[in-house]
Parts: structure tokens; sequence; C-alpha cells
């Protein structure tokens, strides 16, 4: 298990009650979204399809690694691990 | 004899000298030129190829230049005299191969030899880009590329309005500008090309006024049109680099996807709320090959899972940092210097006041600069935000 701190993009803190950062225990990525999905109901489908796959319009970093280029949710999260979230954005189309 | 001419015999000792044709067989064989006339001079035209620098700024400028004392030059002016005393003080201060050429350009002239009338500033340009031209990165060469480059912008609003004021300011000579809207009271909390005696006027209109206020040397094109599939190769004909600034996902995966097919770099910066992302998207770019925006986001969201409209609104200041760092890496592209977010993507926080940077590694399966792509074939997005 390691401690990592994830930070949740402005889009998605309405499922964290605001918080731009959650602290997290896990091993790997996977771990890490299903425990925030747990904890804050509704944010791990913004971020897993309905099979679990990551959306095609997210990507995960562990620190500056996209997952997609490591191991996908099987990723290890080293101890002290920055995950950033990273959304889509488009702009602020009324 | 006077001081000048006995010191000009003194010089032709120690000075060696060649006459033009010998001087153009040893440009041709690797030897620098080096033009030490007046900007004037030099405006009526200079061999081709030959470094210009004045004879006031000779012994500073010439590292920059050639950074190889070993490098062979041969100095030259108009006619033959200061080339003596320029090439002997390059000699003093360490070259070890220098010619004087006697004759000078009217010499060269004179015998048919290839030359330019190089493209050089106005003065009125000297004063203006004055802060330019002593940045060595820029200079004379890279303010004169600036004039000649042409960057369109899609959206001409928040992001839009500092990254095209900047690259105005900058000198870039042609800046398009593509955006159907008009003026709202509403957009002038961070759209600072726009007035408030301007709304109700196309935002294309507007901004170009305030742009050619800025730099009446600045051509601006304007294009008050949504860009489209049927549109968008037209748009993007004969510019050199595309900042995308759109609004909306439909545009920035049409701009994505065209500036892909046309191996175009696009500077990408998004906002929301206090958050910002930049990138450049360029699988084309020379030093190495970048990923393009569906490398990173394949496709759209789809309308639910977007941010929700009421969601929508960003802090004012916020597209100016985004849209003036979109304009820094669209002035590095322009002059191929320092090293483009190709392939990095920057997360800004205007809350925690962080930049953070991540990979954004090329994927070989993406479908539109994938190892197997095709032709692209131009995908129109429903809009998600119609209101």
């Amino acid at each position: 298990m390691s401690r990592a701190t994830v930070r949740i993009p402005t889009p998605l803190r309405t499922f964290t009650g605001g918080a731009g950062e959650v602290p997290v225990e896990a091993a790997t990525v996977g771990e890490v979204l299903r425990v925030l999905g747990e904890s804050h109901a509704g944010l791990a489908e913004r971020i897993l399809d309905g099979e679990g796959r990551l959306r095609n319009f997210v990507n995960v970093f562990v620190n500056d690694r996209n997952v997609r280029v490591l191991e996908g949710l099987e990723s290890a999260v080293p101890d002290g691990a920055v995950i950033n979230i990273v959304p889509a954005v488009a702009g602020g189309k009324p | 004899m006077n001081a000048r001419q006995r010191r000009l015999l003194q010089l032709k000792q120690t000075v060696p000298e060649v006459g033009p044709r010998e001087a153009f067989t040893l440009q041709q064989e690797g030897a620098t030129l080096v033009d030490v006339r007046e900007p004037d001079e030099v405006a009526g035209g200079s061999p081709i190829g030959a470094e210009r620098i004045v004879r006031g700024f000779l012994e500073l400028e010439i590292e920059n230049r050639v950074p190889d004392l070993e490098q062979p030059l041969v100095v030259m002016c108009a006619g033959g005299a200061r080339s003596l005393f320029a090439a002997q003080d390059l000699r003093e201060l360490g070259y070890r191969k220098v010619w004087s050429m006697a004759g000078g350009f009217n010499g060269w002239k004179n015998q048919g030899l290839p030359m330019e009338v190089p493209r050089v500033l106005t003065q009125g340009q000297r004063e203006r880009y004055g802060r330019h031209l002593t940045v060595p990165e820029v200079g004379e060469a890279g303010q004169l590329k600036l004039l000649a480059s042409r960057v369109l912008l899609i959206g001409a609003g928040g992001l839009g309005s500092p990254a095209a004021f900047y690259l105005a300011a900058a000198g870039v000579g042609t800046i398009g500008l593509v955006d159907d809207d008009v003026v709202d009271r509403s957009n002038l909390q961070r759209q600072i090309l726009h007035t408030d005696e301007r709304v109700g006027t196309p935002k294309v209109d507007s901004a170009r006024a305030t742009l050619q206020a800025l730099n009446p040397d600045v051509k601006v094109e304007t294009h008050a049109e949504r860009l489209s599939a049927a549109n968008v190769e037209r748009l993007f004909q004969g510019y050199d680099v595309v900042v995308d600034g759109s609004d909306n996902f439909p545009t920035r995966y049409l701009v994505n996807d065209a500036c892909v097919k046309l191996g175009l770099p696009n500077v990408h910066g998004a906002i929301f709320r206090f958050e910002g992302q930049l990138s450049v998207f360029w699988p084309d770019y020379p030093a190495r090959q970048g990923p393009c925006y569906r490398c990173l986001f394949p496709e759209p969201p789809p309308p639910e899972l977007a941010p929700s409209c009421a969601e929508a609104g960003v802090l004012g200041v916020l597209p100016g940092v985004i849209g003036t760092l979109e304009a820094i890496e669209a002035i590095k592209v322009l002059l191929g210097i320092g090293d483009p977010l190709v392939g990095r993507l920057v997360l800004y926080d205007a809350l925690d006041q962080r930049f953070t940077e991540v990979e954004v590694p090329r994927d070989p399966g993406c479908p539109v600069c994938g190892d197997e792509a095709g032709e692209v074939t131009y995908v129109e997005y429903e809009e998600i935000c119609a209101v």
C-alpha cells in the first residue's frame, strides 16, 4: 500500500465536496479509482466506463507519467505519488 | 599622406586582401562573408549569404554569429577601406583566418557576383522592436521572420485576446482571426481586445481595431465565420501556426484534425474556472514526432458527461495567463527557438498558483495521426452546449 495524493480537476470537484486534493492509500491506479469511487459517489463513473476502462476523454497521470503508456489501471502507485486526473476541457461556451 | 592613408597602408601590410572573385571562391569553400556596411547601404544589396553586422557592433556581435575562431572570414564594406580596419579588429579579437575584400561591394557588384536585396527593418521598426533586436535568440533575422509570419487564431475571445494582442505587439506580420460572434458586455470581464463601446459589433472587427491601434505593421485578416468541415482547410491555408482559443469541443477536434492533415502546429490552450491546460500538438514537429490532441483525448465527452453549461465560468485573468503562454509557444515555433510544449501538457491551477507538467505520449494507434491512420476525414461533433 502506498500513500498518494489525488488531484481532482475542477469539473469533478462536485463529487468531492469541492476538495481539490484527496489522500488515498492504494497500490495501483485501479485501486486508487476504486477507493475514490467508494468515498465519493459518482466520481469513478466519470473516469471509467461501464466496463471499467479509462474513458476516452480522461487521462490519469502517476506523477508526470500517463498510465496509458504504463500498465493502465494496473500501474503501480509509488509511495508519495501525486495522481493527476485530467479531463478534456473545451472552454467556457455558455 | 595623411594619417588615415598611413594607417591603411600599415593595415595592408598585416591584413591579407582578396578581390571579390577570390572572396566568392572562399565563400563557396566555406568562409563566412561579413558585410560591415550600414543598414542603408545593405538595403541596396549585399552578397547572398553574407552575415550583415554593422561596423559599430562587429566585435560585440560576431561571436553570436560565428562562434568558431578558426572559421575563415572575409570582411567587406563598400570600397575596401572600412573592411581593413574591421578585419584587423577581428584578428585582434582572436579570429585566425581573416581577409579584407579589396574593392568592396562595388567591386562585387561590378563583377556580377551573386547578390540579393535583403529584407531589412525600417527605422520605425528598429525603434518598435528594439528590445527584440537585442535578444540574440530573436535579433534582426528573427524579427524579420516574425514580420513574414502568419498566425491564425481560432476565437477572438478570452484566450484569443491576449494571444493576438501579444503576437501583434511582437510584430507577427499577419494575424488571422476566426470568430463569428459579436461582442457582448459579459465578454469584457476577460476579452481584453474589445471595448464597452463595441458591444454588439463583430468580434473580429473589434479585435482588428485594437490590434492595428497597437501595431499598424500588422495585417489582420478577419474571418467572421464559424469553423466547419467545409471551410477549415480554406481558412487554414497559408498560415504557419494555428492558435486554438476556441470554447467548444467540435471546434477543437476540427482544429486538431485539420492541423494534422495540413502539418500545422496547433498551439492549444483551454480553461475552466481557475484551471488551464496548455500544449502544442504537432505530429510534424521536426525535432521529435509529437502527439496530436486525439492522442491525449481520442474523443470528446458525450453531453451528459461534459461539464454542465451552468458550471462553465472562468476567472477573467485566467485566459490572460493561458493565452499569453500560447503566444509564447507560437513565437517559439515561428522562430524555431527553445523547446516547445510538443509531447508535454502543462496544467495550471490559479488557486494553488501551481504549474504541473505531464507527458503526452504519441499514440501509434491514433486514428488521425497514428501509424495506420489513413486520409483525415472530418467529424462534426454535436454542439454539447447549444444555449
